[in-house]
């Protein structure tokens, strides 16, 4: 296994996240939040992010499908989602978030479905590159080798 | 190239965390300068009360608190937090309990919340004699200044905007320190509209 290859595979789609916008300033908080005491920190918050997402994705599809949309209840899922994603630096995704909750504020139901299969793209986009980023994490860990720096 | 102008614009945005009261211009930044000769990190063993309903928040927050030091309680709603600064003791003892684990040196809440905002958790705190005394600090993802005014006016000692960085949680180091030295409480900030970046 070269190590070294996939450590520059790491950098190259690091960068690219950042450059694409799917991250942000905050993402480097947190893994400057990892160390030896916390070596998995960033995969832990993200895993607690994505079960968070997911929930609150399945709860807009519902409320979005009752016969009388509560605007206010959407609105407030979409904030929590919008919140969580900033927090880890999900750039796009919290984006996303804002013309969705014009929509509700403006009771705008075919807005808001076009917001939220917006809102679902996006995840999906950063679900599979964060994914992948991790699992080129584990190879290099596995490999014997460690995270660059960046 | 886009990247860089984005990060630079989440910067200013940040750059505008604090909330501005006419009456005081105190330099946050050179009132905080000497660090405490004891302590290793910035929290030197003070329990912080951290108050969110989102997971991700709570995890984040209360690792950032450990990283400067701090020992963490965190709690999912008003209510949670309620029950917690409840074990702390009847109104005898206040919060002056012989058990240091639990004396919460500072809390840390978020504004929106169901059931009880942080707003409303402040207030109700405020009302307990052996709680008033503990600093609160609000954060929210809203910038809306006349809740920002509100929370200062009651009683919060700083109102964070988040998402919240480690300079910020660097900061609250200051409100704790006030209970023990009063002179030096802070009261407001300027809000710094320029792009001048965090340490």
């Amino acid at each position: 296994m070269d190590v070294g290859k996939l450590q520059r595979q790491w950098v190259d789609l690091t960068s690219a996240l950042f450059r694409e916008g799917f991250l942000d300033g905050q993402f480097t908080q947190l893994q400057q939040l990892q160390d030896e005491n916390n070596p998995d920190f960033v995969v832990e918050v993200v895993t607690l992010f994505f079960d968070d997402s997911e929930r609150l994705l399945n709860d807009l599809c519902n409320a979005l499908n009752h016969q009388l949309v509560d605007f206010k209840k959407v609105d407030a899922f979409v904030h929590q989602l919008k919140g969580s994603s900033a927090s880890i630096g999900a750039h796009r995704l919290t984006n996303v978030c804002i013309p969705f909750r014009g929509c509700c504020e403006q009771r705008n139901l075919e807005g808001c479905l076009r917001c939220f299969q917006q809102v679902k793209q996006e995840y999906s986009l950063l679900k599979n590159k964060l994914q992948g980023l991790f699992g080129l994490e584990r190879q290099i860990v596995a490999g014997g080798g460690s995270l660059p720096m960046m | 190239m886009a990247g860089d102008l984005d990060s630079m614009a989440t910067e200013m945005e940040k750059s505008r965390s604090h909330f501005f009261s006419p009456l005081f211009h105190l330099d946050m930044a050179s009132s905080c300068s000497g660090s405490h000769p004891n302590a290793e990190g910035d929290g030197g063993g003070l329990h912080v009360l951290a108050v969110d309903d989102s997971v991700v928040d709570r995890r984040f927050l209360e690792k950032m608190l450990k990283q400067s030091e701090y020992k963490v309680t965190t709690a999912e709603n008003g209510l949670r937090a309620l029950e917690y600064l409840g074990l702390l003791g009847g109104a005898e003892e206040g919060n002056n309990c012989n058990d240091s684990d639990l004396k919460i040196n500072l809390i840390i809440t978020d504004y929106c919340m169901p059931g009880m905002t942080g707003y409303e958790l402040m207030k109700k705190i405020k009302e307990i004699s052996h709680l008033k005394e503990i600093p609160v600090v609000i954060m929210s993802s809203e910038n809306i200044p006349t809740r920002i005014e509100k929370c200062l006016e009651d009683g919060a000692k700083e109102f964070m905007l988040k998402p919240i960085r480690q300079a910020d949680v660097k900061r609250l180091k200051c409100h704790v320190q006030s209970l023990k030295h009063p002179n030096h409480g802070m009261l407001s900030w300027k809000i710094s509209v320029d792009s001048k970046s965090e340490t």
